[in-house]
């Protein structure tokens, strides 16, 4: 039966006289190509100079000409300095000491420069040095360069001078000063001794000015609770390399609690030495890394976490009995360990963290430590909410802000925003065109901290110095020369700092200082006052929960969102889920159930979910992508800050949603609802196998128990192969005749799983020190990330990997086996959990050497795997025959190309680049090197001075960058070397050990504390 | 046959120049020459004669001033400046208030020897005369090879009309004697299509053909890149001839990176200005036939303009240009090389890569610099382990491994990917 139906293509054609439609439908190119005319005369066409013989000769003549000339080298141009400044020689780096301090991140840290330009961070190893850079302060020297950065100040979206922006702030102080006006200082913590001197200045010359500090990511409440203990707005600061038993509610203290930077510490404590391992106990909802290594992981509610912090405080301080049979046992062994035990809190609560300190002080925990305490959390929530009331009541004449984005950070941002208009004038230093700083009067470019001075107090008793490794990029000011020329200072900030500082140095000379990049000191004691304790313990005991307990908190490579527009940090994958470009929210595999929320693997490899709509309070955030988590309480959903950022970033990085929103009150624990909506997401995972499937013999690991008890060969057995129908070790058995490598350095290098805690500063500073490209989320999600070092995580699919290794070994007979390897696909709903840093192996005897057709790689006498670009054809054999998959193929330009827009398609991101090290090209594969450049560059100095190589002096990018100690690098001949001890002990073992690869990377079997 | 003149000849340019020497009317008995040797000693080192240098101009000063304060002043400025003598703090002002070293040590005779030699009028610059000896010295080597290749043409020709004779008496013979010669057919056609029936001939001369072709492609492929002898134009023509070869200076002076870098460096040009503040023109010696003096001149204003030195003021201007050098010694990325290696580890002589500098007027390539070149050199090239202690252990162990008294750097590991790709 024919169709009556009738197909528009366009609205035009209902109009039945439409000379447009009569038009197409007769002739559809509307200019007519003049064939005819042209073909058609034939007098025309043989008079034409160019026939089609001609034509052929000239394409052939220009292409032979073309490939002739590409034959011609081109001409480069060499420009020396006019007068090269005395401590730069080209090709030597420079190292300068200096602190990063963003409001976020505070670090002592060492800027590797060459030729002048900031290219890497690497840690401050003088004794004293408040150290530990995660991945974020690693990738801070992107930061530098950022493309999208302030590069002038601006009066109302227009370029404008420092001398037009200094004028207009310093009338509008003058009147409000006239007219009573209220002008408020907002910052971030910015920690600085000199500032806050510069403020007191400015008050004192205006005394209407206030100074609000207001932290993006508030510890709003820890702060008010050691303030009331001790008197100073601070946090206690824990070493817990002094503790045998760690007790944690909901405190990511591997992560960002407290400002972070415990690990190096935590780390200590968990090698286990003479017999002896702390042990780790973490009561939270959100997997956390702090939860991840763990030696038992308690998943609870956020009202939950409080009761039990309440039985703990009764059970330690007055001797009662805690009902949960496990909080029990923890509560004993807080208490049994003493003045050696710690517990710690990150519940965003005042009872609950004066509750902590309580039972610290009780305990008379040697890790806790509050003389020391951390100044690098300032900001008060109280006086943010009171500073936005004010606003909106237009009580606020002058409003200046530095390192503060209110627009996108505050909860109540739109109330901000509205209120900013009544503001009469409003300045923000800024380094980007942020969502504040596009609002108001005078957008004020300010530098990064590497062309900034500067003074930092990270801890009572630290003295620091940030000095500029660069000079300013662009037209940038330090807020605090603003503030000395508003108060008609005419000194420079560097001359006000110096004389400053003086007080502060304590004997050290200010160039010393500057030198070292701090000044350690003894910080007087701080003595507690009694506070009724009591009543929190109560009031926590008195918590309850309904809907979902919702809990915010930052990611190792995001942070408070500061540096979103950071290329190497959004392709950082999470050391938990494996997202990279993406946050989400994190709900438990019965609640994911409960309300449809699904997660599922699409046929081009990549993850994706469901979008979840959430609902806390008022605020509600839609389209959230979700992420079934293991080891998420039921109960619970966690968010991560610092995304869905829209203004001062490119297109790429425009990713996520906004967790701010929800961020009420500044408080990361709150209540909320979800429902489930349409669509699907699609996550850029990097890891999407989630458990071992009882593969025992990767991660190898055992109880402190049978560490002690038992013979190393039950808990780290040598592989056997038969050789001759005879059982054998593998590592006896050899294909290849060995090359002699007791002559010369051999490289190994070590990795002690029991001190990795997964933080992921290594991978960002491989990328830093080795050009690594960053590929985008598309390329990610089709699993073509180039990561060189990659950090596995596993799940255990039961309770522990043990159980999994037991339920492998029992399964028989195919129907069964298949039934129990599927089932061992899914992580237990609260699983134990390893981190394994596998970047390439550098075998002795390596698969990828042998099947290369072009010999591009090859072995070094020195243990390394060499790769030569310029040989590799890119038949990605080497990939394939590679058992640990470590090696990558570059299967696009990644730099000067518009595709991949970030940070090597500029000139500006292209300064961070290592000279020293190749930047690939399209088709060819590349790996990790083992930093051959650095251990080549360790020996040419030993040479130059004419000694041998001392102690320890080799390394890597990932050796120095881990603050764990769990990576050791160096040279197994040499027998003083840490590694040359490192390989012979007897947690010792290679991956894949059976298949004979003999590799120069060795791991150490993790070790957890039963007890 | 014609000889032809080196057309050089004729654009060769001579200078001439006449001094005269006038005597001084005055009574003492002074000597000019002494006067040049005590100033080119003491005074040359800031003073020129007709140009400011960091002193003012000197000739004819004696015009200027008053002897016995000329005494004085030579003797003690300084002290002359202090005791507030109008004249001596307007000539201190006038020169950038730079203190000129007192020269106690000069007796009033010296002093009048220096005047004598100051007084001295400026040599007249006569104009360029051809010279006309000049064009049979360049002459004559020319005549030796086109002598040379005549004879040999000539030797051939003669060879060839032998050859003739001797087959035409031959011929002669052997019909004198009645002996057939076979009348071949000689036609160039016939020859030709027996050599196409021939097919194994065909393939052979093909295959031939192929290798011979494949030969002379493959070498003209491998010189691609290869930049041997790459001579490039410099934005200023600095003679390395001058430098390092006439007045000796240390390479490593100027590319002082090189001891500690990876870099040699092209020197900044505040290096330069250590000398050349003073130098601002060549002496006579230094032109040759083929670059003037005016022309060193102008290279070396080239200098001072992109360092923006004011040579009349005595003063950086700050105005600076940087020199946009054309680099010669390119390495691709992929490769790693550190000259501090070469030159302060294994002490390898500059000459032994870049070639006799020294007497190169303009710098050029020396060496292909080609991988093979590198790899040829590491073969052959012992390690100096001498005096260094990093090397003690590891030259012990690999030299008994080697059974080698001496280690190459090849043996040393030299030849390894890695070490220079990465």
């Amino acid at each position: 039966m024919a169709s009556n139906k009738k197909y528009w293509k366009s609205v035009e054609e209902l109009n039945e006289n439409s000379s447009i439609v009569e038009t197409l439908r007769n002739n559809e190119f509307v200019e007519p190509i003049p064939v005819d005319q042209f073909l058609g005369d034939k007098e025309s066409l043989s008079a034409s100079s160019t026939t089609r013989r001609d034509f052929l000769k000239y394409v052939g003549f220009s292409t032979a000409a073309a490939s002739l000339a590409a034959c011609e080298g081109p001409v480069v141009k060499s420009i020396p300095y006019v007068v090269q400044p005395e401590e730069i020689i080209p090709g030597v780096a420079d190292y300068y000491a200096t602190t990063m301090a963003d409001g976020f991140d505070f670090a002592n840290i060492l800027i590797k420069t060459r030729e002048g330009r900031p290219i890497k961070v690497e840690n401050n190893n003088l004794e004293g040095a408040k150290t530990g850079a995660n991945a974020r302060v690693h990738a801070s020297v992107l930061s530098l360069y950022d493309s999208l950065r302030l590069k002038q100040p601006k009066i109302a979206g227009k370029d404008a001078t420092w001398a037009d922006v200094n004028t207009k702030v310093k009338a509008s102080l003058e009147d409000a000063k006239a007219k009573g006006g209220n002008v408020v200082v907002l910052t971030n913590t910015m920690a600085s001794p000199s500032t806050d001197a510069l403020i007191a200045s400015l008050v004192a010359k205006y005394p209407t000015t206030k100074h609000v500090v207001y932290d993006a990511v508030s510890e709003s409440n820890a702060l008010d609770a050691f303030q009331a203990v001790y008197g100073v707005r601070a946090l206690a600061n824990y070493d817990f390399s002094k503790s045998d038993v760690i007790v944690s509610v909901g405190a990511d203290f591997l992560g960002d609690w407290q400002g972070g930077g415990f690990d190096a510490g935590y780390a200590q404590g968990r090698i286990p030495k003479n017999g002896m391992m702390s042990k780790h106990i973490q009561i939270e909802s959100n997997m956390s890394l702090a939860g991840a290594n763990a030696d038992v992981r308690i998943p609870m509610t956020v009202a939950q976490q409080k009761q039990s912090l309440a039985d703990l405080y009764y059970a330690v301080v007055n001797g009662a009995q805690p009902k949960n049979a496990q909080i029990a046992k923890a509560a004993k062994q807080l208490k049994d360990a003493k003045n050696k035990g710690v517990i710690v809190t990150g519940l965003d609560d005042v009872n609950a963290q004066l509750v902590v300190l309580a039972i610290n002080n009780a305990l008379q925990s040697e890790a806790f430590n509050p003389s020391d305490a951390i100044l690098t959390r300032k900001g008060d929530a109280k006086a943010v909410a009171q500073l936005v009331a004010d606003m909106k009541a237009g009580k606020v004449h002058t409003l200046i802000m530095n390192g503060v984005n209110p627009a996108y950070t505050l909860a109540n941002s739109k109330d901000f925003v509205a209120a900013l208009k009544s503001v009469k004038l409003s300045v923000s230093f800024s380094m980007k065109e942020d969502e504040t700083s596009t609002l108001t009067s005078i957008a004020a470019a300010a530098p990064h901290y590497l062309e900034s001075w500067g003074d930092v107090a990270i801890t009572r008793g630290n003295y620091s110095i940030m000095q500029p490794t660069i000079r300013p990029l662009f037209n940038t000011k330090q807020f605090q020369e603003a503030l000395l020329t508003w108060t008609d200072n005419t000194v420079a900030y560097y001359d006000f700092l110096k004389s400053f500082s003086v007080t502060s140095l304590a004997g050290k000379s200010w160039n010393q200082a500057v030198h070292d990049g701090f000044v350690a000191s003894v910080a007087s004691p701080l003595t507690a006052v009694s506070a009724d304790y009591a009543s929190a313990a109560s009031a926590l005991a008195q918590s309850k929960s309904s809907n979902f307990d919702l809990v915010l908190y930052s990611k190792v490579g995001m942070g408070d969102g500061q540096q979103a527009n950071n290329p190497w940090l959004q392709e950082f994958p999470d050391p938990i889920t494996r997202v990279s470009w993406d946050n989400y929210v994190t709900i438990s595999k019965a609640d994911a159930d409960a309300a449809g929320v699904k997660n599922w693997n699409v046929a081009n490899g990549g993850l994706n979910g469901s979008y979840v709509t959430i609902k806390a309070g008022n605020a509600t955030l839609e389209n959230v992508p979700a992420i079934i988590q293991p080891g998420q309480a039921k109960g619970t959903l966690g968010l991560a800050f610092g995304y869905g950022k829209k203004l001062g970033l490119k297109e790429e990085m425009q990713v996520g949603v906004n967790a701010y929103a929800l961020y009420t009150n500044l408080n990361s624990n709150q209540s909320a609802t979800i429902t489930v909506v349409e669509g699907e997401h699609e996550f850029a995972c990097v890891q999407l196998q989630k458990t071992l499937m009882g593969r025992g013999d990767i991660i190898k690991e055992t109880t402190l128990e049978v560490f002690n008890t038992k013979d190393a060969k039950v808990w780290n057995p040598v592989p056997m192969v038969s050789l001759d129908h005879k059982p054998t070790a593998a590592t006896e058995v050899d294909l290849w005749d060995s090359f002699d490598r007791s002559v010369g350095h051999h490289f190994n290098l070590s990795i002690d799983l029991n001190a990795c805690t997964g933080c992921g500063a290594c991978v960002i500073a491989c990328h830093a020190e080795n050009n690594v490209p960053v590929v985008g989320k598309d390329e990610v999600r089709r699993s073509r990330d180039m990561h060189w070092l990659r950090i596995d995580r596993y799940y255990s699919s039961k309770e522990t990997f043990a159980g999994d290794i037991e339920l492998k070994e029992s399964a028989s007979g195919l129907m069964s086996s298949i039934d129990t390897f599927a089932s061992m696909e899914d992580p237990s709903e609260n699983p134990q959990i390893a981190f394994q840093p596998v970047m390439c192996q550098h075998c002795n005897h390596a698969p990828c050497e042998t099947v290369c057709p072009v010999a591009a790689t090859s072995h070094g006498r020195e243990g390394q795997n060499h790769m030569a670009y310029n040989r590799c054809v890119g038949t990605r054999y080497c990939a394939n025959n590679c058992p640990y998959k470590v090696r990558r193929f570059n299967w696009f330009l990644y730099n000067k190309n518009s595709e991949f827009d970030y940070h090597m398609n500029d000139d500006l991101g292209r300064m961070v680049i290592n000279p020293d090290v190749n930047v690939r090209s399209r088709g060819v594969m590349e790996k990790c090197s083992m930093c051959i450049q650095m251990t080549q560059a360790v020996k040419l100095k030993a040479k130059r001075e004419g000694r041998a190589v001392g102690k320890d002096e080799f390394q890597t990018a990932c050796s120095a960058a881990c603050s764990s100690g769990a990576m050791k690098f160096g040279d197994i001949n040499d027998s003083a070397s840490d590694v040359a001890k490192l390989v012979e002990s007897d947690r010792m073992y290679h991956l894949l050990e059976h298949i004979g690869t003999k590799p120069n990377v060795m791991y150490h079997v993790k070790v957890r504390n039963d007890k | 046959m014609k000889k032809v003149g080196n057309h050089k000849s004729f654009s060769k340019i001579f200078f001439s120049v006449a001094f005269v020497l006038v005597t001084s009317l005055s009574a003492f008995s002074q000597d000019a020459a002494k006067g040049k040797e005590l100033f080119n000693t003491n005074c040359a080192a800031c003073h020129k004669l007709d140009a400011k240098a960091t002193g003012p101009a000197l000739r004819g000063v004696e015009a200027k001033y008053d002897k016995e304060w000329l005494y004085k002043w030579i003797k003690n400025s300084g002290e002359l400046i202090k005791s507030g003598d109008a004249q001596a703090v307007k000539v201190f002002e006038d020169n950038n208030k730079v203190p000129m070293t007192a020269f106690p040590q000069l007796s009033n005779e010296d002093i009048d020897n220096i005047i004598a030699y100051t007084s001295e009028p400026a040599p007249v610059v006569a104009t360029p005369v051809p010279g006309p000896d000049a064009k049979t010295a360049t002459d004559e080597s020319g005549v030796s090879n086109n002598v040379i290749l005549g004879v040999l043409s000539l030797v051939m020709i003669m060879l060839v009309v032998m050859l003739f004779l001797v087959n035409n008496m031959l011929t002669k013979i052997a019909s004198a004697k009645g002996l057939e010669v076979a009348q071949k057919d000689r036609s160039l056609m016939n020859v030709f299509r027996a050599y196409a029936k021939n097919q194994f001939l065909v393939l052979v001369s093909a295959i031939l053909l192929l290798l011979v072709s494949a030969y002379f492609a493959y070498g003209w492929m491998m010189q691609i890149g290869v930049d041997q002898g790459y001579e490039p134009v410099q934005p200023i023509h600095y003679s390395h001839r001058i430098h390092a070869g006439e007045n000796g200076i240390d390479c490593k002076y100027c590319h002082s990176a090189a001891r500690v870098g990876k870099h040699s460096n092209i020197p900044s040009l505040n290096v330069c200005m250590n000398c050349h503040k003073n130098i601002s023109e060549v002496a006579e010696t230094t032109a040759t036939e083929e670059h003037s003096k005016a022309f060193y001149d102008g290279e070396i204003a080239k200098l001072y303009d992109a360092v923006g030195w004011d040579k009349s003021l005595q003063k950086y201007t700050g105005k600076t240009k940087p020199v946009k050098w054309v680099r010669i010694h390119n390495l691709p990325d992929h490769v790693y090389f550190n000259h501090s290696q070469h030159v302060t580890v294994a002490g390898v002589e500059c000459q032994t890569c870049h070639g006799p500098v020294e007497e190169m007027e303009i710098m050029k390539q020396h060496a292909p610099l080609t991988m093979g070149w590198c790899i040829n050199c590491h073969r052959e090239t012992n390690v100096k382990v001498e005096d260094n202690a990093y090397y003690k252990k590891i030259h012990e162990e690999l030299s008994k491994k080697y059974g080698v008294s001496q280690l190459t750097a090849a043996q040393m590991g030299g030849l390894e990917c890695g070490k220079c790709h990465y």
